[in-house]
């Protein structure tokens, strides 16, 4: 199963590499408020129980994916074992 | 007999050269740990985390090498007192190994900074480079991730227990209240943007990093 985590920088701290893309972007004539760029994560694991694959991607996510002091987390499932 | 000091490697450390010979020359011993090591702890008078780009900053600058088996023994290190200073990505390691508060992110300009930058001494720290609060020193900074982040509520925990080290006299990189440096509850473990190990003879531009290495015995 493929689970993913997406991991965002938190609200309240400067975004510098957001506020690039959103001056290029502003540059180039497109009209927006502002940009925050974030990671995307895919991990395979060896689970077919959604909840597990879910669960062992939290605890990685706490051990090192994201660091709660400058970043949150969603996760989802991208692809079940029977697909 | 010169103190031993232990000076930790990782995959993309690239200051460790400068740091051997500033140790060196300030007359201490100094001996390479690598990231797969294992180590006593007292068997060193300090450790010194050099910088560089630690698995090429993925996914967060220092976040992968606070997770390599060697930070296993730091850690240790830490708890029985032994001091233990990070130097720009070894500050970043440091942080992300939450054995300093807060964490590094880059720079507010969003460009590399290069510069010689003065410090001022906030706290001193019986392990590192004492001198009086308010005294000065004149470093080399070179980083892309500098920015000292920590929220409102840490700040204040940080500020109350005197764990600011170093402030910026003029903030190259965004910083958070202008830290340059701060410690750990203890004062033993501390971690700074700026490199010492760049300024220990006058021909690099200024000596004033040598009392960072003369301190230790």
């Amino acid at each position: 199963m493929i689970v993913a985590l997406k991991v965002m920088p938190r609200r309240e701290v400067l975004d510098t590499q957001g506020r690039a893309v959103a001056e290029s972007l502003q540059r180039s004539g497109f009209a927006l408020e502002s940009c925050r760029v974030g990671k995307y994560i895919e991990v395979q694991v060896e689970e077919s129980d959604p909840d597990k694959a879910l669960e062992k991607l939290r605890e990685m996510a706490e051990y090192v994916l994201y660091n709660p002091l400058i970043e949150t987390f969603e996760m989802e499932v991208v692809q079940g074992s029977g697909q | 007999m010169s103190a031993r000091v232990g000076v930790v490697r990782f995959l993309g450390t690239n200051c460790d050269r400068d740091l051997w010979q500033a140790a060196e020359g300030a007359g201490l011993k100094p001996e390479w740990l690598w990231y797969e090591d294992n180590f006593e702890p007292m068997d060193y008078a300090a450790l010194l985390i050099p910088g560089g780009f630690s698995y090429g900053d993925y996914l967060r600058c220092g976040a992968l090498a606070a997770r390599t088996p060697v930070m296993k023994s730091v850690r240790k290190a830490a708890q029985q007192g032994v001091p233990i200073l990070g130097i720009c990505n070894g500050f970043q390691v440091l942080c992300e190994a939450e054995l300093l508060p807060g964490a590094l992110l880059p720079n507010q300009s969003g460009r590399f900074v290069d510069a010689w930058v003065e410090l001022k001494l906030e706290n001193s720290k019986d392990s590192w480079a004492s001198g009086r609060p308010g005294s000065s020193v004149y470093l080399p900074v070179a980083h892309g991730d500098g920015r000292y982040h920590i929220n409102e509520e840490g700040l204040k925990a940080i500020e109350d227990r005197g764990q600011i080290w170093w402030r910026y006299s003029k903030n190259p990189n965004g910083s958070v209240a202008d830290i340059a440096g701060v410690s750990d509850p203890s004062g033993k473990v501390v971690g700074l943007m700026p490199h010492p190990e760049r300024a220990v003879a006058e021909w690099m531009g200024g000596q004033d990093g040598l009392q960072f290495f003369k301190e230790i015995s």
